[in-house]
């Protein structure tokens, strides 16, 4: 029982949320309305109670439930960051969804779904839990994507990211059958041992399987496909989510994957990893220079960033895994702050997301303006802005790795890649003003100015920070 | 001082009379007014403050003086300032052109007239930062971070082309320094630190030395700007507002120079050898080619743009030439450079604010209705030419000097653009001040308001006293010249000696 109870501690903020997902949906369906109500405010208490949870809780390293669950420094980093990301869209999507009218009680229980499909997915030790919860997620998330189901947009690229995701988690399970078949275990660790240094072909191939699928998560280059639709049609909440909190949890367990299953194998996975990062960073620049829509330059732009964010585990070891982690806190932060100025876009009511109708904007609203163009400056990777500290983190790791030609082109592209931020920039500072925007709800803009201010700053107290991604790298080695 | 030392203070005050202009609210005329007088204010407490902390520092050292030092980021990045005889002069200059700038902005600039100061304000902490820092990641936070300033001062209040310049000088500087951020990131790898007094002192492998010095090449000869990247220059200062291109050519061109005598000389000393043919072709095509290119100008900025590439190829082949005379030369001249382009470039923008045109076929005779104009703008007319009894002359004559220590050819072919500067410069002179005054829209232009006059009269007096005596300049970075010379020397004599000892 002692057993099973201190089993259960390592789990508390995903029991906490799973509890509270059941009595949600009761609550939900027996108050009768169609309306969220006190549903998203319940719901982002609970997110928040798990942050606190795992604040307060052990900070040991356990693996628990026969091998399928662990709980450690690294998973707890990458949770908080992913379950901030929930809980920021979460109260950033209430205005917009009333707006829109499609404020049911659904949307905030569907993002704790997929919240606690996501720290499953974080936790996941073994390839049946990474499998559970990346389903849990997904599944969720195709739901929400098409959310606004009156909206064709919205329910093409519901449609399209399930179809997609359907195919990609099919290789995924392909992959992980592979390697159970080959390594006769489905932990981790056991595949570890058991390939350590010996590259069967079987257990390569798996391997590849295995990241094709991971790659689709995390949108990156070549299994990037869906993104700019998914972005582009979805309601703007839930791309600020595709954006933010899953992103985190795909790099989390990308990197668990390849260095808890496969670090006999560096060699191998470390090929298929800076294929990746290489074609996304460059996709990434180019793609987006054409693009009118701010939802769909959103998309290229995180394609983009995550080819760096690879770079990091490119590089491998300590260094590079704890510039990963460093680059995605400060990604959460500028993604976060980027959305929360495309929700305050609306002109007359309806929401537009065309970067020509930031026009002038610095004029209409100074403020907007301003924290705006410090996240472009910052996605851009301009110091002394949080986003250059990201992109210094990473590619220190690749050069001190000898990933010489990596970096170069990495950085050569993110100066290709800063001409798109750069528009931006211009449309809102020296061009003439468009219709003034709407007044913003509040959340969306204390977000903004919250995170305008963590890019601006985080160069003058930087210590907490760079102890936490340290100490979180440290716990994987 | 607050627990700071003195160079941060010069360096971060600006921040604070930014954050009061941007506390400042309403539009009204009266609000604007007090906008310009705190930038003012601000910027000349840092020139006094500036001129404060010379007097604690003792030129005869050669040693960094006024260090701080506090831990920063971990993993060897660390904040430390520090000044030495190289870099005092040039932060000196920054403090010094800043309440210029205000000034002449002062009725020019008519529209978002806070955030114009808030800009400049926020450029003069990145540019002395640039100066003062002592760490190289460091440095490259300031050296960048220019980048967004300048880059809102030339889109926002620049002229027609302001984007397509805006652009195109932010994305050359930016694709150059990311390289050169690649080789600081590799220096850290060998060195575990990015403190520029350990890095001084570390030795690195020969093969490494070229690779590096290459990136720091790139992101440093865009800044110069060298031919034959030089071509954002042109755009950037014809378009950038006229204070605007007085802090780009006083200050921001520096910054290359600057880097090449703190990192790319004493860092890599065999790279620097191996390569110095390179970067005396590229001088001296700079100084021949784009010569003849501010022949032909129609524009006024254009014109004095292209000079300054020409002058910038003096600074360069003087550096290289790793002699004393040219090294110094090499100083003083970006420092007299930076006096007499940012004051051409006020000069034109008098005019500018009268006409609104740059056009030279739009000027002439101007001798007749503005006399104490023409006479300040002979003076630096005849500076940029390089004539003796002005500070031009000493940079011009000491770099050539180096150069021909070293090589009398390229001393030989760089002194044809000094007969070529004279051409343009007085070319230019002509067409605008001299002939008849029979243009109708020039009939009523006026000759220097006061505020103009007291923006010209320190330049004027600086520009001759550093002609006539120039051993301020001089004197204050001999010794941390000779120590660097010293160093290179030693260097290249040890690899010498091996490879003469390998042959054996």
């Amino acid at each position: 029982m002692s057993h099973l109870s201190a089993a259960l501690a390592h789990c508390l903020p995903e029991l906490i949320l799973a509890a509270g997902i059941l009595v949600l949906v009761l609550f939900g369906a027996l108050r009768g309305k169609e309306s969220g109500g006190p549903v998203t405010e319940i719901a982002a208490g609970l997110l928040g109670l798990a942050i606190v949870i795992i604040f307060l809780g052990s900070k040991t390293t356990a693996v628990v439930f026969d091998g399928a669950f662990i709980d450690d420094g690294f998973g707890r980093f990458m949770k908080v960051l992913t379950l901030v990301g929930s809980l920021v869209t979460l109260i950033m999507s209430q205005d917009f969804l009333a707006r829109e009218k499609i404020d049911k009680f659904e949307f905030p229980i569907l993002i704790l779904l997929s919240t606690l499909g996501m720290l499953m997915l974080i936790s996941a030790a073994g390839l049946i839990a990474l499998y559970l919860g990346l389903e849990l997620m997904s599944l969720s998330l195709y739901v929400i994507a098409a959310f606004h189901r009156d909206n064709l947009r919205a329910s093409e690229a519901g449609l399209k990211y399930f179809v997609l995701g359907a195919l990609s988690s099919g290789m995924l399970l392909y992959g992980a059958s592979l390697l159970y078949g080959f390594a006769g275990t489905v932990s981790f660790a056991g595949i570890a041992e058991t390939i350590n240094g010996k590259a069967s072909l079987g257990a390569v191939f798996g391997l590849v399987f295995l990241m094709a699928g991971l790659a689709f998560k995390m949108s990156a280059v070549p299994f990037h496909m869906w993104t700019p639709d998914v972005y582009e049609g979805a309601p703007t909440p839930v791309t600020a989510f595709f954006a933010s909190a899953v992103k985190m949890a795909a790099v989390a367990i990308t990197i668990r994957v390849v260095l808890t299953a496969f670090p006999g194998i560096a060699s191998q996975w470390r090929q298929i990893v800076i294929f990746i990062s290489l074609l996304s960073m460059v996709l990434g620049a180019f793609a987006a220079i054409g693009q009118t829509n701010i939802k769909r330059l959103m998309a290229y732009s995180a394609i983009g960033h995550i080819g760096f964010a690879l770079v990091g585990l490119a590089a491998g070891g300590e260094a590079g895994v704890s510039g990963v982690l460093a680059y995605m806190a400060i990604y959460l932060v500028m993604t976060l702050g980027t959305f929360a100025g495309i929700l305050s876009m609306r002109v007359n009511g309806e929401g537009v997301e065309n970067i020509s109708d930031l026009s002038g904007l610095a004029k209409t609203d100074g403020v907007m303006a301003f924290f705006l163009a410090m996240m472009m400056f910052s996605l851009a990777g301009i110091p002394p802005l949080a986003g250059f500290f990201a992109k210094w983190y990473v590619f220190n790791a690749a050069i001190q790795a000898g990933l010489y030609w990596l970096s170069v082109i990495g950085v050569l592209s993110s100066a290709v890649a800063a001409y798109y931020y750069l528009r931006i920039v211009k449309v809102m500072y020296f061009d003439e003003a468009a219709p003034a925007f709407d007044r913003p709800a509040a959340a969306p803009r204390a977000v903004l100015a919250v995170t305008g201010l963590l890019v601006l700053f985080l160069f003058a107290y930087p210590g907490v920070f760079i102890d936490a991604t340290t100490a979180a790298a440290q716990s994987l080695f | 001082m607050f627990g700071f030392g003195i160079l941060s203070c010069i360096v971060f005050l600006p921040l604070v009379g930014a954050g009061f202009i941007l506390a400042l609210r309403g539009t009204d005329e009266a609000t604007l007014e007090n906008a310009r007088r705190a930038a003012l204010g601000t910027t000349l407490i840092v020139f006094l403050l500036s001129v404060y902390a010379y007097t604690k520092f003792d030129p005869s050292s050669s040693a960094f003086q006024l260090v701080e030092e506090k831990g920063w980021f971990g993993q060897g990045l660390i904040y430390k300032m520090g000044v030495d005889g190289i870099s005092f002069p040039f932060l000196l200059l920054t403090t010094f052109l800043m309440p210029i700038c205000i000034l002449a902005s002062w009725k020019s600039i008519q529209t978002r007239v806070k955030e114009y100061m808030v800009a400049f304000l926020v450029l003069e902490t990145l540019m002395s930062g640039v100066f003062c820092a002592l760490d190289l990641v460091l440095f490259y936070l300031f050296f960048e971070g220019g980048l967004i300033p300048m880059f809102l001062i030339i889109g926002v209040w620049g002229g027609r082309r302001r984007v397509y310049a805006s652009f195109k000088f932010f994305l050359y500087t930016l694709a150059g320094s990311l390289l050169m951020l690649l080789a600081i990131m590799a220096m850290y790898g060998v060195a575990g630190t990015t403190d520029i007094v350990t890095l001084l002192q570390t030795h690195f492998p020969s093969s490494m030395q070229k690779w590096l010095w290459l990136a720091f090449f790139a992101s440093l000869a865009v800044k110069m700007p060298m031919w034959p990247v030089h071509t954002w220059l042109p755009d950037a200062h014809v378009e950038a507002p006229t204070a605007g291109s007085v802090i780009l050519a006083g200050i921001l061109l520096k910054m290359g120079g600057y880097g090449f005598i703190r990192f790319s000389l004493p860092m890599f000393p065999e790279a620097s050898a191996y390569f110095t043919p390179l970067v005396f072709a590229l001088s001296i095509i700079a100084i021949i080619y784009t010569s003849l290119v501010a022949l032909v100008q129609e524009d006024m900025k254009k014109l004095i743009a292209y000079s300054s590439v020409a002058h910038m190829g003096f600074v360069t082949m003087g550096l290289f030439s790793m002699t004393s005379q040219g090294v110094q030369g090499a100083v003083f001249q970006m420092i007299s450079h930076g006096l007499v382009s940012g004051a051409l470039f006020l000069c034109v923008g008098v005019v500018y604010d009268r006409m609104h045109t740059r056009d030279i076929s739009a000027y002439g005779g101007l001798a007749a209705r503005m006399p104490l104009y023409a006479t300040v703008f002979m003076i630096f007319t005849l500076a940029n030419v390089g004539l003796p009894g002005t500070s031009g002359f000493i940079g011009e004559f000491l770099t050539l000097l180096g150069a021909f220590r070293i090589n009398s050819w390229v001393a030989f072919l760089a002194t044809t653009g000094v007969i070529l500067s004279a051409a343009y410069a007085l070319y230019l002179y002509r067409r605008i001040i001299f002939g008849v005054l029979d243009k109708p829209s020039l009939a009523s232009i006026l000759d220097l308001s006061w505020r103009e006059a007291a923006l010209f009269a320190p330049l004027v007096a600086l520009t001759i006293v550093y002609g006539i005596y120039p051993a301020p300049v001089l004197d204050s970075s001999a010794a941390a010249i000779n120590a660097l010379i010293k160093n290179y020397d030693t260097a290249l004599a040890v690899v010498t000696k091996t490879a003469a000892m390998t042959v054996h």
